[in-house]
């Protein structure tokens, strides 16, 4: 790439060895595997699409791989994040991830970024690498990836995953259109549920991911057709992949002709306080686990509302009466306005809003579980499964 | 025409992931669609009736922001993409 200082690179006989089915291909060469040494690619988030899309550059050996994440591994993320083994459940995902980038190629220098990427580190962060790749799960870092790759003249390699679905796209190289050119705003908090509230399916982050990596390589290596001004849409269930023509909008706020943003802006507001869907916390109706199960066990007259979807049901339940969140208008009959009602769903979100739509509807005695029933889980009872 | 509804929409939708529907521009084939769907409305247009900004709509291969918008004129063949944005992949 352009940016990379011109010094002089070569390859070990143990790099050519390694290497050896680049070097055999002219679009690679040696040529393009000294590019690939020099090159340092940055990956916001070591997750569903951080772990295929690290694994792969480092084998192809991209010289420093930087990584931004702050996250601990969990159980619920092995079953797509495949640079994390059920042995670092516990440990923080940079140590993991840094740990399997190594074993599989002790060539790759790696840069570990503890810490959420915000609008006071990103343009220094970015800055000590040649391209972006965004593996993030909200809309408030994408924006935020976004608008500091335009700021400082890097390319966003962009992927995002929603159940079975994917979108790739390469966003602000120098004459392509940037993700505000396709969105120039984010959905208001809450309307777009996020993976952990609509689940993913395992393997789509991998399609999604390499889809990444491969373009990382091509803007590394100089060839090919990147995905520039192509929006590539994945639907792993129908197996159809299409592709949907983007333009570089000239009234673009970061990118266009009369820019309004030249400097990173409040994330977290622009995209609305849960822009990341974090459960609510404090508000005035809400109830605690601890607090449901004091009164349950008091036997105070309190009736269980599980907004969930009956798939959820089958995993884990309250022995609530179960409506799930988009048939309450047309079931709200079934609840009785005149007795206290506790809603919950997975993690708060959803209950939230059918709480506030009871209100709406005259009932004046409801409370939101806080943090769902996966709070119930962690703090109530332990025994209960987890999702 | 086809209107192709995403993922994230399917549940406004009657679970489906595309949509006959007649019309010769391309709001009047939404408008058919919000007819048989009505809860989808408020996923793609915001209360002033204005296309939301977090979604777009393609005909075939094209974003109507940069044809005549709403006014674009659809044949029988077409396919209309709503493409909302969705946000995952490090959780």
């Amino acid at each position: 790439m352009a940016s990379i200082a011109e010094q002089p690179a070569t390859l070990s006989n143990d790099e050519i060895r390694r290497y050896s089915r680049h070097l055999i291909m002219p679009e690679v060469g040696m040529e393009g595997q000294l590019k690939l040494k020099q090159a340092r690619v940055l990956c916001v988030g070591a997750g569903g699409l951080g772990s295929p899309l690290a694994l792969y550059l480092a084998a192809a050996g991209v010289g420093t791989l930087g990584i931004v994440d702050f996250d601990v591994v969990d159980f619920s993320n092995l079953q797509r994040q495949i640079i994390h083994s059920t042995a670092d459940v516990g440990r923080k995902k940079l140590d993991s991830a840094a740990e399997s980038i190594a074993g599989i190629n002790p060539h790759v220098a790696i840069r570990k970024f503890e810490t959420r990427l915000t609008s006071d580190n990103a343009l220094e962060i970015f800055r000590e690498f040649d391209l972006i790749v965004d593996g993030t799960d909200n809309f408030a870092t994408r924006y935020l990836v976004n608008d500091a790759c335009v700021l400082t003249g890097k390319p966003n390699v962009y992927g995002s995953i929603f159940r079975f679905e994917g979108q790739a796209s390469v966003f602000a190289t120098e004459n392509g259109p940037c993700y505000r050119c396709l969105y120039p705003e984010p959905p208001p908090p809450g309307l777009v549920p996020s993976c952990a509230e609509g689940g993913v399916l395992g393997i789509l982050p991998g399609l999604v991911g390499v889809i990444q990596a491969t373009e990382a390589i091509k803007l590394i290596l100089g060839s090919g057709e990147p995905l520039i001004g192509r929006l590539l849409l994945v639907d792993a269930l129908a197996m159809r992949f299409r592709e949907l023509k983007l333009r570089k909008n000239p009234d673009c706020p970061v990118c266009g002709t009369n820019r309004t943003i030249t400097t990173l802006i409040d994330y977290e507001q622009f995209c609305g306080v849960r822009g990341a869907e974090q459960p609510a916390t404090g508000k005035l109706g809400d109830m605690t686990p601890e607090e449901l199960k004091q009164r349950l066990d008091r036997g105070d007259d309190i009736f269980v509302l599980d907004v969930r979807d009956p798939h959820e049901y089958q995993i884990c339940n309250l022995g609530g009466h179960l409506i799930p969140l988009k048939d309450l208008p047309q079931r709200v009959g079934e609840l009785d306005a005149t007795r206290e009602i506790v809603v919950h769903c997975k993690l708060g979100g959803r209950s939230a809003k059918a709480v506030d739509f009871l209100k709406q509807n005259g009932f004046t005695n409801v409370h939101n579980l806080v943090g769902g029933i996966n709070a119930w889980a962690d703090r109530v009872d332990p025994k209960m499964p987890k999702y | 025409m086809k209107i192709m509804i995403p993922t994230p929409l399917r549940q406004y939708a009657a679970g489906q992931s595309a949509v006959e529907v007649p019309g010769s521009t391309v709001g009047e084939a939404v408008q058919a669609l919000l007819g048989s769907h009505p809860e989808l409305r408020k996923h793609l247009y915001n209360d002033q009736g204005k296309l939301r900004a977090f979604v777009n709509l393609y005909l075939n291969e094209d974003d109507i922001r940069y044809l005549q918008q709403e006014k674009t004129p659809v044949a029988a063949g077409d396919t209309l993409s709503i493409i909302p944005s969705i946000a995952g992949g490090r959780g």
